[in-house]
C-alpha cells in the first residue's frame, strides 16, 4: 500500500517544489525528473496490482480533519474571490456547500467509519495509466510551452511557479479520485480538482478568463453540492460511505436510485455534458497545456470514471432505469449536439473542445446503457481519447506559437510550413475517427452495444453524430493537407521537450492500437467481470480473432504504405489551373489583366450548425431531461 | 460460409469487378447517350478512356497527390474483398470511409479552388448519406442478428420485406454515393454539370485512370449491398438480387439524366429527412416487433 500512497502524495510533493522554484532551469530539471518519476511509479503500481483489485484498512481522524479543514479554507477562499470579483452566483453557492459541509461533518457522519479509505481494482488501474502518463507527458511538454508563453506576455508578472504547482496538484488529486473507496475522500479530491481548474482557467486573469473560471466553478459547484448531497442521503439512510457498499447496493430501491442520481449529475457535469457544457469551451482562454490536462487525462476524465464505476447500478433487474435513461438521453443529445455544433468552428481549441464534449457524451451513454458490452466500449473510448486528444491540443498549442493563430483557416498549407507538425496532426485527427484507430474501434463496439440496448434515441444520435463528426475532421485535415505555400517554413525552433512528447504521444497512439486486445484482455475484460459477475465468453464479440487481425493489418499498411511513397514523385511537378494565366499556386492573372489572390474558407454553415442556436436546444432539452429524472426518483415515481 | 470460400470470393471480386464495373460504366454512357438522343460511344469506350490515361504525359500538381489515390484505390478494393468475402459489415463502411477521405485528401491537397470546393461538396454529400448506410447496418444486424455479411446473405427470407425502409432510403443514398445527379455535387461524368472538373480538376494521367478504376470497383461493391437486401441463401435470392441490382443502377442512369443538379442544401436536408423517416422509422418497427 505504501507504493500507492507514494504515487498519490508525490506529485503534491513535487508541486511544492515548483512554487518556489523561480529558475527556468531548475524548473525544467523539477518539472521532468518528477514527470519520470510519477510516471514510473504509476506503471509500478499499475504492474503491481494488476488483476489483484484489492481494498486497503486505512483509518485515520487526522487525515480526515485536515482534508475537512482544507475543504473549509478554500471554500472560504472561493467565497472571497468571488465576492471580490462580484461573482455572486459562485458566492452563493460556495456558502450553500459550506454549509452542507459542516452540516455533514458534525450531524450526519458522526459515527461512520469507513475503514478502508482506499482501494485499487483494474479500472483504477487504467485510470492511474492515463493521469500518470499522459498527465505527465503534457507536463513536460508545458516546460517548454510555458517558457515561450512567457516570451509572448514579457510585460506580465511570472506567474508560473503558481502554474506548475497547479498541474501536479491536479495529478494528485486525480489519483485520489480513483484510488479513494471512502467517499468522504473522493469528494475531498473531486473539490480540489474543481479548483485547480478554476485557478489554471483563470492563470491569465484577463477578464475572458475570470468569467469563464467562474462560470466553470459555479457550475461544479453545483456539481460538488450534488456530490455532498449524495453523501447526506446515503448516510442518513444507509449509514455508510464507501464506494464498495454503494456499488453492492440494490438499485431497485428508492434511495439508493436517488444517490445514484445525484452522482451522476456530478459527474455529467464535471464531464462537461449539457446543459453545462460551456464550462469546457471557456477552459480553453487558459494556456494550451492546461486544456490538455483538462480534456484528456483529469478533470473531465474524473466525471466519466465515476460515471463507469456507478454503470452497473444504472440497471434495474436487466433493464434501464430512470436513471439510466437519463444519463444515456443526455449523452446521446450532447454527442449529437456537441458533434455539430464542432462545424461552426474556425477556432481549432474550440473545434477539439466540442469534439471532446462529444466523445465524452458517448462515454457517458455508454456507463448509462450499463450493460458489461456498453462499459467495455466506454472504458476503450476513456484511453484512446485520453491519448489522441492530449496530442491534437499539444500539436495545436506548438502551431499556434508558430504561426500566431490557433484558426484552422490559418493553417492553411501548414503542411508546408511546418511538415513534421502537420504529419502528427493529421495522424491525430485521423485516430479520433477513422478505422483502423482505436477511437472508431471502440465506437463500433458502442454502437453495437446501442442497437442492443434497443434505445432509439441514442442509435439515432450516433448515427447522425457519426456523420457530422467525419466531416468537421475531415475538413480539418483537408486545410492542413494542402500542399500550398504561403510564409516561410518556421518548424526549427519548436522546443526539444515539444518533439519528444509528440514522438512518445504518436507512438502511444499507435500501441494502444496494437495493444488494443491485450488492454482489454487483462485490464478492461477482468473489471468487468467483477463489476457485473458476467464471464469472459459472454463478452464482447467485437475482438473476433478474424476482425482483430484485419485492424491490425490495416494499421500496419497504414504505417507502412507512406514510407517509401509519400512525398515522392517522378513526375513533373506543373501549377495548378486557376482559370486565367496562372502566376503562381497562389495567384492568377484574370480578366482585365487584374492580379487575383486565391483564397478559400472552409464551410462552416453558422445558419445550420450556428453554436448559439444548437447550445440553447440543448440545455433547454438536457435540463428538462435531468430534472424530470430527478424528481421522478425523488418523489418515487420512478 | 468457410475460408476457402471466402477467399474465393474475394479473389472473384478482385479480378471480375473492375471488368463488370467496366462494362457497367459503358452500359451507363450509352444508356445516356441514348437519352440525350445521341448514338453513345461503344460499351469499351471507358476501358479505352483508361488505357489512353496510362499513355499521357506524367504531370502533377504536387508530390503526395498521386499517393492519396493510390490509398484510395487500394482502400476501395480492398473494402470490397472483405465485402465479398462476408466480413463485418460495420467495419467494411468504415474502411470505405478511411477510402474516401484519402479521396478527398487527394482533392484538398492540390490547393486549387475547384478541387478544394469539390472536395468540401463531397464532404457535405457524405455527411447527407453517412447516416443511412449506418442505419441499413444497423436495420440488418436487427433482422438477422449479425453485422456479418455472410450470416446475412445467408438468413432465413429475404430482408428487403422487413427492411423495405432502408431499402428505400438505401437506394435514396446510392445516387450520392455514384455521384449521379442531382447530387453529382463534387464532381460530374457530364460536361454540362461543372465550370470546371470539381475534384478531380487536378488529376490527370495515371492518377486519373487510378480513379476511374476505383469507381468500377465501389460500383459493384455498392450493387452488391443493394443485392444484399435479398439474399436469402438460396439462388432464387442470388438472382433476384442480380436482376434487381442491375435495374437499380439503370433507374440511376435514368435519374442521372431526368434531374439537374440541384443545391447542397437539398442534398443535406433531404437526406437527412430520408434517413430519420425511413431509415430511423425502419429501425423502431423493428425494435418493436
Amino acid at each position: 500500500m505504501n507504493d500507492i500512497l507514494f504515487m498519490m502524495a508525490f506529485p503534491f510533493i513535487a508541486a511544492c517544489l515548483l512554487l518556489v522554484t523561480r529558475g527556468d532551469r531548475a524548473r525544467a530539471v523539477i518539472a521532468e525528473v518528477s514527470a519520470a518519476i510519477i510516471i514510473a511509479s504509476s506503471v509500478w503500481v499499475a504492474w503491481n496490482y494488476l488483476g489483484e483489485p484489492q481494498a486497503f484498512e486505512f483509518h485515520s481522524e487526522t487525515v480526515g480533519l485536515m482534508m475537512f479543514a482544507a475543504e473549509v479554507i478554500l471554500g472560504l477562499a472561493v467565497v472571497g474571490l468571488g465576492v471580490r470579483h462580484r461573482k455572486y452566483p459562485a458566492v452563493a453557492l460556495g456558502i450553500v456547500q459550506l454549509c452542507m459541509s459542516v452540516y455533514f461533518e458534525f450531524v450526519l457522519k458522526e459515527g461512520i467509519e469507513t475503514e478502508h479509505a482506499l482501494y485499487i481494482d483494474d479500472l483504477s488501474i487504467l485510470m492511474v495509466l492515463i493521469i500518470g502518463v499522459i498527465g505527465s507527458l503534457i507536463c513536460v511538454y508545458a516546460v517548454g510551452y510555458m517558457r515561450d508563453f512567457q516570451e509572448y506576455h514579457g510585460g506580465e508578472p511570472d506567474r508560473r511557479p503558481w502554474f506548475f504547482f497547479l498541474l501536479y496538484t491536479f495529478l494528485s488529486a486525480m489519483f485520489g479520485i480513483v484510488l479513494s473507496n471512502d467517499l468522504v475522500w473522493m469528494f475531498f479530491f473531486w473539490e480540489v480538482t474543481t479548483l485547480c481548474s478554476f485557478a489554471l482557467i483563470g492563470y491569465t486573469r484577463t477578464d475572458e478568463a475570470v468569467n469563464n473560471s467562474f462560470r466553470q466553478l459555479t457550475f461544479n459547484l453545483v456539481g460538488g453540492i450534488c456530490f455532498l448531497a449524495a453523501l447526506m442521503v446515503m448516510a442518513s439512510e444507509y449509514g455508510r460511505l464507501d464506494m464498495v457498499s454503494l456499488l453492492a447496493g440494490d438499485s431497485g430501491e428508492r434511495w439508493l436510485l436517488l444517490i445514484v442520481g445525484l452522482l451522476a449529475v456530478a459527474g455529467m457535469i464535471k464531464a462537461a455534458q449539457m446543459p453545462v457544457h460551456t464550462w469546457l469551451l471557456g477552459a480553453m482562454v487558459a494556456p494550451t497545456p492546461t486544456s490538455a490536462l483538462l480534456h484528456s487525462s483529469t478533470m473531465v476524465k474524473a466525471g466519466v470514471f465515476l460515471l463507469l464505476k456507478l454503470s452497473p447500478l444504472m440497471l434495474t433487474d436487466g433493464d434501464p432505469n430512470a436513471i439510466g435513461y437519463m444519463v444515456m438521453s443526455v449523452g446521446g443529445i450532447t454527442f449529437l449536439l456537441a458533434s455539430m455544433a464542432a462545424i461552426s468552428q474556425t477556432n481549432a481549441k474550440r473545434v477539439l473542445a466540442y469534439s471532446t464534449i462529444a466523445n465524452l457524451g458517448l462515454i457517458v451513454v455508454c456507463a448509462g446503457i450499463g450493460t458489461p458490452e456498453a462499459v467495455w466500449a466506454g472504458i476503450m473510448l476513456t484511453l484512446f481519447h485520453a491519448v489522441t486528444k492530449s496530442l491534437l491540443f499539444l500539436c495545436v498549442g506548438t502551431a499556434e506559437h508558430h504561426i500566431g493563430s490557433r484558426d484552422i483557416e490559418d493553417m492553411d498549407g501548414l503542411f508546408t510550413r511546418m511538415p513534421k507538425l502537420a504529419i502528427i496532426m493529421i495522424v491525430g485527427i485521423a485516430a479520433m475517427f477513422l478505422a483502423p484507430f482505436g477511437m472508431l474501434i471502440s465506437k463500433w463496439a458502442a454502437l453495437t452495444s446501442f442497437v442492443d440496448s434497443g434505445y432509439v434515441l441514442t442509435i439515432a444520435c450516433l448515427v447522425f453524430g457519426s456523420a457530422v463528426t467525419s466531416f468537421y475532421w475531415t475538413k480539418w485535415m483537408g486545410k492542413l493537407a494542402a500542399v500550398v505555400v504561403r510564409g516561410e517554413e518556421c518548424e526549427g525552433t519548436v522546443r526539444p521537450q515539444e518533439w519528444s512528447v509528440f514522438a512518445v504521444l504518436c507512438v502511444l497512439v499507435l500501441l494502444c492500437v496494437i495493444g488494443y486486445p491485450l488492454i482489454s484482455e487483462h485490464i478492461a475484460v477482468p473489471w468487468i467481470e467483477g463489476a457485473f459477475g458476467v464471464f469472459h465468453e459472454s463478452l464482447v464479440p467485437l475482438l473476433d480473432v478474424e476482425n482483430m487481425y484485419l485492424v491490425l493489418i490495416m494499421l500496419v499498411a497504414l504505417i507502412l504504405i507512406p514510407l517509401p511513397f509519400f512525398g515522392r514523385t517522378k513526375r513533373r511537378v506543373v501549377p495548378n489551373y486557376l482559370s486565367g494565366v496562372g502566376i503562381d499556386n497562389n495567384t492568377y492573372t484574370g480578366s482585365m489583366g487584374a492580379t487575383v489572390d486565391v483564397t478559400l474558407r472552409n464551410w462552416y454553415m453558422e445558419d445550420w450548425f450556428g453554436e448559439r442556436r444548437i447550445g440553447r436546444i440543448g440545455e433547454a432539452v438536457t435540463l428538462v431531461v435531468i430534472a424530470v429524472a430527478i424528481i421522478a426518483v425523488a418523489g418515487g415515481f420512478a | 460460409m468457410s475460408d476457402i470460400e471466402a477467399i474465393i470470393l474475394a479473389l472473384v471480386y478482385l479480378i471480375l469487378a473492375p471488368v463488370a464495373g467496366c462494362v457497367l460504366a459503358g452500359v451507363d454512357r450509352k444508356l445516356s447517350a441514348r437519352m440525350q438522343g445521341r448514338r453513345g460511344p461503344p460499351i469499351r469506350q471507358p476501358y479505352y478512356d483508361v488505357r489512353k490515361f496510362m499513355e499521357k504525359e506524367q504531370i502533377t500538381s504536387n508530390g503526395v497527390q498521386d499517393f492519396y489515390v493510390a490509398c484510395y484505390l487500394l482502400f476501395v478494393i480492398v473494402t470490397g474483398c472483405m465485402f465479398f468475402a462476408g466480413m463485418d459489415l460495420l467495419l467494411v463502411l468504415f474502411t470505405l470511409t478511411l477510402g474516401e477521405t484519402f479521396l478527398i485528401l487527394a482533392a484538398y491537397c492540390s490547393g486549387s479552388p475547384f478541387s478544394q470546393v469539390g472536395a468540401q461538396r463531397e464532404l457535405y454529400v457524405a455527411m447527407a448519406y453517412e447516416p443511412i448506410l449506418l442505419l441499413a447496418a444497423i436495420a440488418f444486424y436487427l433482422q438477422t442478428g449479425s453485422f456479418a455479411i455472410g450470416d446475412i446473405a445467408s438468413s432465413d427470407g429475404m430482408a428487403v420485406i422487413p427492411l423495405i425502409g432502408v431499402f428505400v432510403a438505401f437506394l435514396y443514398a446510392l445516387t450520392m454515393k455514384l455521384r449521379k445527379s442531382p447530387f453529382d455535387l463534387s464532381m460530374s461524368h457530364h460536361a454540362h454539370q461543372d465550370l470546371v472538373r470539381g475534384m478531380t480538376t487536378e488529376f490527370s494521367g495515371r492518377t486519373l485512370a487510378m480513379l476511374e478504376v476505383s469507381h468500377w470497383y465501389e460500383n459493384i461493391m455498392l450493387l452488391a449491398l443493394v443485392a444484399l437486401f435479398f439474399m436469402d441463401g438460396t439462388w432464387v435470392g442470388f438472382a433476384v438480387g442480380l436482376v434487381v441490382a442491375v435495374l437499380a443502377y439503370l433507374l440511376e442512369v435514368y435519374i442521372d439524366n431526368g434531374f439537374a443538379r440541384m443545391k447542397w442544401q437539398t442534398a443535406l436536408k433531404s437526406g437527412w429527412v430520408v434517413a430519420l423517416v425511413l431509415g430511423v422509422g425502419n429501425v423502431i418497427v423493428l425494435l418493436l416487433m
